[in-house]
């Protein structure tokens, strides 16, 4: 199939080359590439939030408008954006790391990605469609469940289909990490970046389902006149909020610990120093992976669960700041007496230390439950939050974009621009965020449209405006910087920081079937010993001969579109019946194209010795 | 301040603390101006685990400060390969079992405080004083329970009393807070009733919010809590039992507006004891220190909002242009001279 596609040259061939991709290293391309506009999108928001929000009584923007702002900005960063971007690091490092061709499941792998992006553009097709949802991005029942007009059926169906495209992911890894490890590669020679991602996959294996029952109740109440949680017919509101954050909660951990690993991996490499600890950063892992289910009511303290349950949870919140604190310790003595090399990548890490520190200190102050009953759902939340996933997050996006650009582009971001981006988005993001913890012990609440003057808030408010503005010039400089390096900087080895992992082992960006040979593994840091012990590569673990790769296809994408059309037949079959047909439109070519990938035999294709040995066997060029 | 908390607070870090958080904000809203009894037993929990937090902190930066200035490749260091360590099970130890001890110090009183907040006993003695809270999108209304007494907005309650609140919300989740005084508590619809309690040091008028998104107007749902003496409590209480909600204005305009008020806005408000309806409760309106929450207690401000509730309040239940403006100056100046009783939030100020 592929042989046949490349001989069509041209944009059309590379558009088709994507929709039908099973390439992980092409997916995460795709992941990055809309996680990206995402982001921007939700950076835009949030610039519109902080510029009403810049004096008191503004009305830059209106009252209903702001609520879908705030829940936009909320849906969008996390789920369209964060999530994406986590998937993108996954799929471009992970295989590479554990020596493996590919994921355990390519379709899947694709599946999931046109999954993500059809709910993604469900729900922002709402801002032209009548209006965005606005019962904010936790959307508690009864104020979604009632909320007037489409806007909240967009965020049921678009965070249903993406949310599925979720769970398949994270099912795709947890096999791939499990089975497709090379030869001697065992568990504990794991790079922490695919531990954490292994740790990440089992989270969202057990957290989305929690998600997908509470949206499929509120669908049922809001297109089918069920009434799951309206009181005044015998339901009960609470239970979304303890179904969303069942779900909820597991996700902050969902987000963080693949940055945590790679922080882990950029640490190490930059300090060329083994990770110091390795097995107790393993074990943190996996305990905050754990305990992350254990302590969802801390975000309901105020909702009425009683004393005991308060303490309970409040008890085993604060538990988490022991694994948290295990790792930031590591990192420390990571350095220590290493060789700090300054890149771009390290400038981030390292700038996460204490700012991530900050928001693990509030997130302990804010475990006290009785203290929460001020803290809760005031700018001292959002600070908190903010800290730590902008603070880990996204300076842990940006320290691992710079550090696996090449790996992914086969070109280093101009290390002058990446630091010129930084500064900005570093200084800026403290002035945003730092004021809000006062903004809110000082009394005003989250969600906010305005406040009112003589309350004492407006100067905090106008420096965390400024601070925003800061933190977008950040963001323009680092595009800026994506396209003046596609344009201007020169192609590098496949080893440009003196790399550790596997991933450096191979070329930038690596063939399509990633290892000519399955490398053999000695040990922790596989490339490092190899290193040390004088060669120049891996040692391969087989002989060389014929790969077996699998074919591309089309139909994650039609299975997507139908889902993506379907969705539109649910949110307005409430007006009139006849939108149905959509939806019988939509699922037919959704069961469509799941039976005709049952019935129909997709047995891959073999890359032949010979072509292999010739000049590496590419198919694509 | 009792106990050993008290001690505590003997410390020179709690106090330089305490001082440097209390210079934030303003008085009467501020959670770092405490002012009656939960939010200084929250003001302490908050100073205990900004101490230990603090204290973290300094021991994490100052490593971090070391690590990097003395770690940071230097000129002609670039072959130099460091020692690979691998780890150091001593320190692994010293990393995890401290942070344990930490956590347990905080977990103690955050266990003490929770229960105690929850302390509801009270409640039952006599004379207790019991307010039934109802969360409404976007108004607030109160019950004083056994007392036959209905008033929305201002919750009038007297000083160095503790206060017991029963919260329900008559539609979406709303949360009341008064941070100066008190924490906050949710306001659920249906069976979920929550309860707190509230009790505040000094008279004043205290600002409350709306803490849980509820709508359009969730940042417009202000409340005042006024804290009078008990004598004025009393008086208060005594004259809100003896409201006639019938009782002839003296002026003519205010009395054609009780008339375009009984026909057009009764369906939904109520003066007097009656129990909550669609709308505000206006007993003792004249008193209010603000219209709807956040207008300043103006003639035109109130007709303003009669007329385009809408425009003011986003998404608020009164239908606009029920009334036209001159109808609405009328029903302005009755609900005007609503003057119930001579407690009033001035009479918290003057003390």
């Amino acid at each position: 199939m592929s042989t046949a596609l490349a001989q069509k040259r041209g944009l059309g061939a590379a558009i088709w080359d994507y929709l039908t991709t099973v390439d992980h290293k092409k997916i995460a391309q795709l992941y990055l590439v809309s996680g990206g506009i995402f982001f921007l999108i939700g950076g835009l928001e949030a610039m519109l939030i902080r510029i009403q929000l810049m004096q008191p009584n503004s009305d830059f923007i209106s009252a209903g408008l702001y609520n879908e702002m705030i829940t936009m900005h909320g849906t969008t960063m996390i789920f369209l954006a964060a999530m994406p971007l986590i998937f993108a690091l996954m799929n471009a490092v992970v295989p590479l790391q554990i020596g493996a061709r590919d994921v355990a499941f390519p379709f899947l792998n694709s599946l999931g990605f046109w999954l993500f992006l059809a709910g993604g553009l469900i729900l922002n097709c709402s801002w032209f469609l009548g209006g965005a949802p606005d019962a904010g991005w936790t959307a508690y029942a009864p104020l979604s469940a009632t909320s007037p007009g489409h806007g909240v059926d967009y965020y049921v169906i678009g965070l249903q289909i993406s949310g599925a495209g979720t769970l398949i992911g994270g099912i795709n890894f947890l096999v791939t990490i499990v089975n497709m490890r090379a030869p001697g590669m065992s568990y504990m020679r794991m790079p922490l970046f695919t531990w954490a991602s292994f740790v990440t996959s089992n989270l969202i294996l057990f957290a989305f389902p929690a998600l997908t029952v509470g949206l499929f109740l509120l669908m049922f109440d809001r297109m089918f006149g069920s009434a799951f949680f309206d009181v005044g017919l015998g339901g009960n509101a609470i239970i979304w909020e303890h179904l969303f954050w069942i779900f909820g909660h597991p996700e902050v951990y969902i987000l963080i610990l693949p940055v945590f690993g790679a922080f882990s991996d950029i640490f190490s490499t930059f300090s060329t120093k083994r990770l110091f600890g390795y097995s107790a950063m393993v074990f943190a892992t996996v305990l905050i992976g754990f305990l992350g289910f254990m302590v969802w009511a801390h975000h309901m303290f105020t909702t009425g669960l009683g004393p005991v349950a308060n303490s309970i949870f409040a008890v085993s919140t604060m538990a988490i700041a022991v694994p948290t604190g295990i790792k930031i310790f590591n990192w420390l003595f990571t350095m220590w007496g290493g060789k700090i090399r300054m890149t771009s990548a390290m400038l981030w890490s390292i700038a996460f230390i204490p700012t991530f520190t900050i928001g693990g200190m509030t997130g302990v102050m804010l475990a006290a439950a009785a203290a929460d009953y001020q803290y809760h759902d005031t700018y001292f939340v959002v600070a908190h939050f903010h800290y730590v996933i902008v603070g880990g997050v996204v300076f842990g996006f940006f320290a691992a974009l710079h550090y696996w650009w090449p790996k992914m582009f086969g070109k280093v971001l101009n290390e002058k621009l990446g630091k010129l981006a930084f500064w900005p988005f570093f200084i800026g993001f403290h002035l945003t965020f730092f004021i809000q913890h006062f903004l809110g012990l000082m009394g005003m609440p989250r969600r906010y449209w305005t406040y009112q003057e003589g309350q004492g808030l407006d100067l905090g408010n106008l420096i965390s405006t400024v601070g925003a503005f800061l933190m977008a010039i950040g963001t323009l400089i680092f595009v800026y910087n994506v396209i003046y390096t596609a344009m201007k900087e020169k192609k590098v080895s496949g080893d440009p920081w003196d790399g550790r992992t596997l991933e450096w082992s191979i070329p930038s960006p690596p063939p399509f079937y990633n290892f000519k040979q399955t490398p053999l593994v000695r040990g922790l840091d596989p490339l490092w010993i190899e290193k040390q012990d004088g060669k120049t590569g891996m040692t391969p673990a087989e002989p060389l001969g014929d790969i077996h790769m699998p074919n591309g296809s089309f139909l994650p994408f039609l299975m997507s579109l139908g889902l993506f059309i379907a969705g539109f037949g649910f949110i307005y079959q409430v007006d009139h019946k006849g939108w149905l047909a959509l939806v019988f439109i939509g699922m037919g070519i959704t069961l469509g194209s799941m039976l005709t990938r049952s019935l129909k035999d997709d047995l891959g294709y073999h890359v032949h010795k010979e072509e292999l040995e010739e000049g590496g066997g590419n198919h694509e060029s | 301040m009792k106990g050993w908390m008290g001690k505590f607070r003997m410390l020179f870090l709690f106090g330089a603390l305490s001082l440097i958080l209390s210079g934030c904000g303003v008085d009467n809203i501020s959670a770092l101006k405490p002012e009656g009894y939960g939010s200084e037993l929250l003001f302490d929990l908050m100073l205990i685990s900004i101490a230990i937090m603090l204290f973290v902190f300094v021991i994490v930066m100052a490593i971090y400060t070391f690590v990097i200035i003395r770690y940071r490749q230097k000129k002609g260091q670039e072959d130099y390969i460091p020692k690979q360590t691998e780890g150091n099970k001593a320190l692994e130890i010293i990393w995890t079992v401290i942070p344990i001890i930490l956590l347990l110090v905080l977990a103690v009183p955050t266990v003490q405080a929770t229960f105690d907040l929850a302390d509801n006993s009270g409640s039952e003695e006599e004379g207790a004083i019991n307010i039934e809270v109802t969360g409404n999108q976007y108004w607030w209304h109160f019950n004083y329970k056994g007392q036959e007494i209905s008033t929305s907005q201002d919750l009038y309650i007297p000083k160095d009393k503790r206060v017991h609140l029963t919260m329900k919300s008559t539609d979406v989740i709303h949360s009341f807070w008064v941070p100066s005084i008190a924490g906050k508590m949710d306001t659920n619809p249906g069976d979920n009733q929550n309860t707190m309690s509230l009790e505040a040091y000094e008279e004043g008028e205290y600002l409350g919010q709306c803490a849980e998104l509820c709508g359009p107007s969730h940042s417009l749902m202000d409340f005042r809590v006024i804290a009078v003496s008990q004598e004025e409590f009393d008086q208060w209480v005594e004259d809100m039992k003896n409201v006639d909600p019938e009782a002839q204005p003296e002026s003519d305009v205010a009395r054609e507006g009780q008339e375009l008020f009984n026909n057009n806005c009764m369906s939904c408000h109520a003066i007097g004891s009656a129990p909550a309806g669609v709308g505000p409760n206006m007993t003792n309106f004249a008193n209010r220190s603000k219209i709807a929450g956040i207008l300043d207690p103006t003639k035109e401000n109130l007709v303003d909002w009669i007329v385009h509730p809408d425009e003011i309040k986003p998404g608020n239940q009164m239908p606009s242009n029920l009334v036209n403006e001159d109808e609405a100056e009328k029903i302005a100046e009755y609900l005007l001279q609503l003057d119930h009783t001579d407690v009033t939030p001035e009479s918290a100020e003057q003390n």
